[in-house]
């Protein structure tokens, strides 16, 4: 289809033969539609052939054992992956509490603030840093932050033990790699994602919305304030969500400065685990029923970041008809 | 997306070990009549990680002896080394563990090959403190998380002239799947009446442990955690520097970990019949008694001739010349006895 279709396409310009700029026509209609159809495909495939091989460990435990067990002992074919299910959330939210605001700060400072011939350099070194391979970020995290950080984690659970309530979320600890190590690298890692969409995002706000804000006679603040944030807040809550599917799937950064351990605890400072990063520890080593618990949880992690896209979109919408009734 | 990736390469390796098993095997037939009695072409091996410093050094100086004979050795993991064996991707494959029901590999399609040995050091990050002995209980209490503090009497009672301080331990262990692990919680396993944790690859281990990835990973964290203690080869905690404690063996000695304990360890330990033998808590006075041993596993049909040969060659390199690069490499050469037992095995299981 491809050879047919290609050396035709110029016949186009010449608009004489009308009967082969249609065939023309038909047959790049049938190559988009084949090169859309290749991610429903190869989709549909992984989460088949994932499935299939997970399914001993499913039905071992059940998939809500499997889901909400937390004793993770593969020596005794016992998987629950509640541990790494927490473990993933905790770490994903607080990298996403740290990564959206500075992220939303960047971008408006790029497209607002910044003089124009430093916004180039800027955006370039965002994008860099995008560019950095995972296993670096993990690397640099567990041999410089990792144990340059461990004091700094001491003095503020110090800190903080007389404050009933947070002296348990950042309890004693001596040893850097924990929960909240992983989620610095991940808000890291998602600040570049973030930031460059919704970079993306404040410039369709239309130039007319901001100058109308100014001329009501609103400050800077205001006009992001009223004018930005409010066009903006769809393309936002999407860009949040590419970070958050980055940061919960992300593999071996986590796997490097969490400290691997398959426990849960409120104590942020104390180590854990993820999905993502159990699979890539444990794989090399597993046999029989421990690999199908892996792939397993792969597949767990898949309709977990199917669900959360889902009800992303679902904020999306209903935000955005709110709007629109607001303005009409 | 991350397993699809691996389905991925696994089909590309399979691919282009095809590819080459069938150049390789041209190749062999068309100088037939000229090579003499060297082997030649590509050997893919694959598994254990622990002992694949030594291998590396062994290929590297084969390489010299017969640079027609390619041999590679990927440190998978003996998990995916026994694996990749049952599915024929490799020609033979290293494990530290001996060969189990849900492994995917025939029982009697193999023989097991001992190569070295290596003692796995219990280290420890103490300041001012050196030179720690442990007696196999405290160990077990430690590892299982009933003995938290460094000043537990415990501790202090086998190290009358150590000042302790009450630094809170912290356990490094591993958080992939490893032979190192299973040889270890074996032998705390068989050596104590404690350990309640049982043995395996992987172990349930307490609340205040912090994994690392690998042994590297492992004396890594020991490194950078005051308080921590862990397992960790002895290439490993070289490398980094690490203080390794002294271990109570089964004769009630303390013994540091060294490549001449180790060697003791394995003359005192019983060799069955199928090669496969038990260091962990030999008897002698001498034994250290966390020595863990790594077979290769070598098919007992191989399809191709050049194939079979080269396997042959090369693991004959490792029983004979071979043995005198395991210290370079931190790891203990297996005693005459075994070695010869060795030989033989693999004489008969790939004959001329």
């Amino acid at each position: 289809m491809t050879a047919t279709a290609t050396p035709e396409a110029p016949a186009e310009v010449d608009l004489g033969g009308e009967a082969r700029a249609r065939r023309t026509d038909r047959g790049f209609r049938a190559l988009v539609t084949l090169a859309g159809l290749t991610v429903l495909i190869v989709l549909g495939l992984i989460l088949v052939t994932t499935s299939v091989r997970a399914w001993p460990a499913f039905s071992e435990e059940g998939p809500f054992g499997f889901m909400f067990g937390t004793r993770w002992a593969p020596n005794d074919d016992v998987f629950g992956t509640f541990p790494m299910l927490y473990g993933t959330l905790v770490t994903s939210v607080i990298a996403m509490i740290i990564a959206v605001p500075v992220s939303i700060g960047i971008a408006l400072f790029i497209t607002e603030v910044a003089h124009r011939r430093a916004r180039k350099y800027i955006v370039t070194v965002i994008d860099l840093l995008a560019t950095v391979p995972s296993v670096v970020f993990g690397l640099v995290g567990v041999l410089v932050v990792v144990p340059a950080i461990t004091p700094a984690y001491q003095w503020f659970a110090d800190l903080v033990a007389p404050v009933p309530g947070l002296n348990a979320v950042f309890d004693e600890t001596n040893t850097g790699r924990n929960y909240i190590t992983a989620s610095l690298v991940l808000a890291i890692m998602a600040i570049p994602i973030i930031t460059s969409i919704a970079r993306e995002v404040f410039a369709t706000v239309p130039e007319t919305d901001k100058q109308a804000a100014y001329a009501l006679g609103a400050t800077r603040w205001e006009m992001v304030k009223g004018a930005i944030l409010p066009h903006s807040f769809g393309g936002l809550v999407g860009a949040s969500m590419l970070g958050l599917g980055r940061a919960m799937g992300e593999t071996i950064a986590v796997a490097l400065v969490i400290g691997g351990s398959v426990s849960m605890s409120a104590n942020l400072f104390e180590p854990g685990n993820t999905m993502a990063a159990i699979i890539a520890q444990q794989w090399g080593e597993s046999s029989g029923l421990h690999t199908d618990a892996l792939i397993a949880i792969g597949v767990e992690l898949f309709a977990i970041t199917v669900i959360i896209n889902f009800l992303a979109r679902v904020v999306v919408r209903r935000a955005e008809i709110k709007m629109k009734g607001a303005h009409s | 997306m991350k397993l699809n990736r691996r389905t991925i390469f696994g089909t590309l390796t399979a691919g282009a070990l095809a590819m080459s098993m069938a150049a390789c095997g041209g190749g062999g037939s068309d100088d037939e009549g000229g090579s003499g009695d060297l082997a030649s072409g590509e050997l893919n091996a694959s598994g254990a990680s622990f002992p694949d410093a030594f291998y590396a050094t062994a290929i590297e100086a084969y390489a010299e002896v017969n640079p027609d004979l390619m041999v590679t050795y990927n440190a998978t993991g003996s998990g995916t080394g026994k694996s990749e064996f049952g599915e024929g991707l490799n020609d033979f494959a290293g494990t530290d563990s001996l060969v189990g029901d849900d492994d995917g590999v025939e029982a009697g399609s193999f023989q097991y090959i001992p190569t070295v040995a290596a003692p796995i050091t219990v280290s420890y990050n103490l300041p001012g403190v050196d030179g720690l002995q442990i007696d196999q209980e405290t160990l077990a209490g430690i590892f299982q998380g009933d003995i938290t503090a460094w000043n537990d009497p415990a501790i202090a009672a086998a190290n009358p002239e150590a000042t302790l301080p009450d630094t809170a331990i912290t356990l490094a262990v591993r958080s992939d799947g490893s032979g190192t692990t299973t040889n270890f919680s074996k032998f705390l396993d068989e050596a104590t009446e404690a350990w309640t944790l049982g043995s395996g690859d992987t172990i349930e281990w307490p609340g205040n442990a912090v994994a690392g990835e690998k042994n590297t990973g492992v004396a890594q964290v020991i490194q950078d955690t005051e308080g921590a203690i862990g397992y960790v080869d002895l290439a490993d905690a070289n490398e980094v520097g690490l203080v390794t404690a002294a271990v109570e063996n089964a004769d009630g000695a303390f013994v540091a970990p060294s490549l001449e304990g180790a060697t003791a360890a394995l003359d005192g330990a019983v060799v069955e019949d199928d090669l496969s033998y038990n260091p962990l808590n030999a008897a002698g006075a001498e034994a250290y008694p966390i020595t863990a041993p790594t077979y290769l596993l070598i098919r007992t049909e191989y399809e191709d001739a050049d194939i079979a040969a080269g396997v042959k060659e090369f693991v004959e390199y490792l029983l004979t010349d071979g043995q005198e690069l395991a210290a370079e490499a931190d790891f203990a050469a297996l005693p005459a006895g075994l070695q010869e037992q060795a030989l033989e095995a693999l004489n008969s299981t790939i004959a001329d």
